[in-house]
């Protein structure tokens, strides 16, 4: 039974107690439900601790593995071609890979997100062309990777753009590169980047503005040195949540990062080379280390699977203390 | 020539920028829907589109020719018929939707209102994590437990061979993909309906208290019927992720392009579909081939057009919850 927490009023409190249940109604024991109810009661508590079982089975049993077969060595030596699974060598590209292609895809939609959002809660005029944007974000958050990816590959195939990716010998354009993977990959980052820069805009009280105003300051000398200091936390969260997502893309990296083993430089030009090259990322190297790809080393998956597990439960916990901190402070 | 301080912008200026920063978004939406359209169109104009949606020979099969027709295709080579496909899609989707909708709205209802303090403290991030585990690690783990499990398990040596013929069966198949993609999908609409669970003022539900309902009365007549849309909206963007969910489907869906007959009995739930994202996915190694090019454009158009017409769905699902003054 739920424990009998102080009774909010509507008028002090927050309409929705965030996390707080509604106090049971005295003498609602289930003992005097009907057969029907307390069935149904059951099933929610069922329902409730099959969520519980089913996380803990994952968490626990990708722990096991990755702890059986992740070591040092692998986590710090290049992936090898080779047949047997103890001549492939470790995860440090797609490591690297990941980074890479996370810093990427935060770098380009974080200040994309956060302008867009600016603009549609401070500007937003004409409000039809706002209203567009909106849905258009909407619209992308709704795409499939797969499909933002094979799109990805139809802008980086033209020939205008040939000198951002691998190009074959013959002249074709390859269209896969960190570049455009990083690319794409902020496509998937900037609904979220956007939906936390824009909440964190609403919930500044409108005197904030109107002050700022008062004292002869222009709009946008008011988002840059009231506004934006302040939804910060928002937008770190943003950030966050965009990494878990690109981190755990796959469709994108196989289909526009080539999801080579090592890292393969396009050109001699140290930076610039490494990403117009190509490479692979944590998820791809499991794809293609399981069963299903080639590779076929399912404990070089498990130990790669284990880190990939491990960076989003780090994010995730990363957007729980930032949140948590917001809410102290207010 | 030296310039001098740089000048503030003024209101006029910022908004033009911003607001051209922000149009790059929508420029985003009509180029992907462009350039998809564009690529696609040979394999759907050779096809004829009802056609090529209808059923028709081994998918496999005609994917596989298209990669020997050369630089410079004719018409014919572009022989396409993606109904296996789509049924996988539908039949995937589908199932995992209405399972997961129904085990999505009571574990909802668990978290709102019959959860212990503490081991709501434990579910509510357990949701957020399954939401956040990476597709390819849902793969790995069916492939190589859940697969193994029910290849081994569930399906008998009598059935392997009363089959071999026609499909192997490994697995990988119809149930495995089905339990996966609920998994996947369920945490989202969890997300969505305890949402607007809470977002129900609690005067509605503690009037039903009032009248005598107990507490699942109350909760079931009062908010999960209010809720009713968000329901909708949920089901809707979970039908649209798992409509994309590529990946993780191409690694235990058994990657055939065969569509299951339910006459097959129980066979049925063992026998390997693929559908339409991970058809992608596995085919864009042989895209210089431009016959399998425009195909696979083809079904990301496919998938584009239901995912954009999913994504209005779920708005014109929810507009009935923002009419009564609840936000979602």
């Amino acid at each position: 039974m739920a424990t009998a927490t102080t009774p909010t009023t509507s008028f002090e409190a927050p309409l929705v107690e965030p996390f707080g249940p509604r106090p049971a109604p005295r003498g609602d024991r289930l003992r005097s439900w009907r057969w029907r109810h307390r069935l149904a009661f059951l099933v929610c508590w069922a329902c409730g601790l099959a969520l519980c079982g089913v996380t803990a089975a994952i968490v626990i049993y990708m722990g096991v593995r990755g702890i059986q077969y992740l070591n040092l060595d692998l986590l710090f030596s290049r992936p090898q071609p080779g047949l047997a699974q103890h001549t492939t060598g470790g995860i440090l590209d797609p490591i690297a890979g990941t980074v890479m292609l996370t810093i990427i895809g935060i770098v380009i939609a974080v200040p994309l997100g956060v302008t867009t959002a600016v603009w549609l809660v401070e500007y937003g005029r004409p409000a039809p062309l706002a209203r567009a944007v909106e849905s258009a974000i909407e619209m992308i958050a709704g795409t499939p990777d797969i499909v933002i990816a094979i799109f990805g590959l139809a802008i980086f195939q033209l020939p205008i753009l040939a000198p951002l990716s691998f190009t074959a010998s013959g002249g074709g354009v390859f269209g896969r590169s960190f570049l455009a993977a990083g690319a794409m990959m902020s496509l998937i980052a900037l609904p979220l980047a956007f939906g936390a820069a824009r909440e964190g805009l609403m919930a500044i009280p409108s005197h904030m503005r109107e002050a700022s105003w008062a004292l002869g300051k222009t709009r946008i000398c008011t988002i840059r040195t009231i506004l934006l200091p302040q939804i910060r936390a928002n937008v770190a969260t943003g950030a966050a949540l965009g990494m878990g997502r690109i981190v755990g893309d796959t469709a994108v990296v196989v289909v526009l990062l080539g999801a080579t083993l090592q890292i393969e430089a396009q050109g001699d030009v140290p930076v610039l080379g490494t990403l117009r090259g190509t490479g692979s990322t944590l998820t791809s190297y499991v794809y293609n280390a399981s069963p299903a790809g080639e590779g076929n080393a399912p404990q070089k998956a498990y130990a790669a699977a284990f880190v990939l597990l491990m960076i989003v439960l780090v994010l995730n916990l990363v957007v729980d203390l930032v949140g948590r901190g917001r809410k102290e402070r207010r | 020539m030296p310039r001098g301080p740089r000048q503030p912008w003024t209101d006029r200026q910022a908004a033009w920028r911003l607001g051209a920063v922000a149009c790059l978004v929508l420029l985003v939406i009509v180029l992907m829907v462009g350039f998809v359209a564009v690529r696609a169109w040979p394999a759907l104009q050779a096809n004829g589109f009802v056609h090529w949606l209808g059923p028709g020979g081994d998918v496999d099969r005609q994917l596989g020719d298209m990669i020997k027709t050369g630089q410079d295709p004719p018409d014919a080579a572009y022989h396409l018929r993606a109904w296996p496909l789509i049924y996988g899609t539908l039949l995937t989707t589908g199932v995992s939707v209405v399972v997961g909708l129904a085990f999505s709205v009571f574990s909802a209802i668990f978290i709102v209102e019959f959860a212990p303090d503490r081991l709501r403290g434990a579910v509510v991030p357990a949701v957020r994590l399954l939401a956040a585990v990476p597709s390819v690690i849902y793969g790995l783990i069916g492939i190589l437990v859940l697969a193994p499990f029910v290849g081994n398990h569930l399906i008998s040596l009598d059935r392997k061979a009363s089959v071999q013929n026609v499909v192997q069966l490994d697995g990988t198949g119809v149930l495995v993909a089905i339990v996966v993609l609920t998994v996947m999908i369920t945490p989202i609409m969890i997300a969505i309906v305890v949402d607007a669970l809470r977002a129900i003022p609690p005067a509605w539900t503690e009037g039903a208290s009032a009248l005598g309902a107990n507490r699942w009365e109350a909760m079931w007549t009062v908010s999960v019927r209010a809720a009713r849309p968000a329901i909708v909206a949920a089901a809707v963007l979970a039908c649209a992720r798992a409509l994309g969910e590529a990946v993780a489907l191409s690694m235990i869906s058994g990657s055939r392009g065969f569509s299951p007959n339910p006459a097959d009995g129980i066979t049925y739930i063992f026998e390997p579909i693929r559908p339409l994202a991970a058809s992608m996915v596995e085919n864009v190694d042989a895209i210089n081939a431009p016959a399998v090019k425009s195909s696979v454009y083809a079904f990301a158009l496919l998938l584009l057009l239901s995912s954009l017409a999913l994504s209005v769905g779920g708005y014109v699902a929810k507009l009935p919850m923002r009419r009564q003054g609840l936000r979602i």
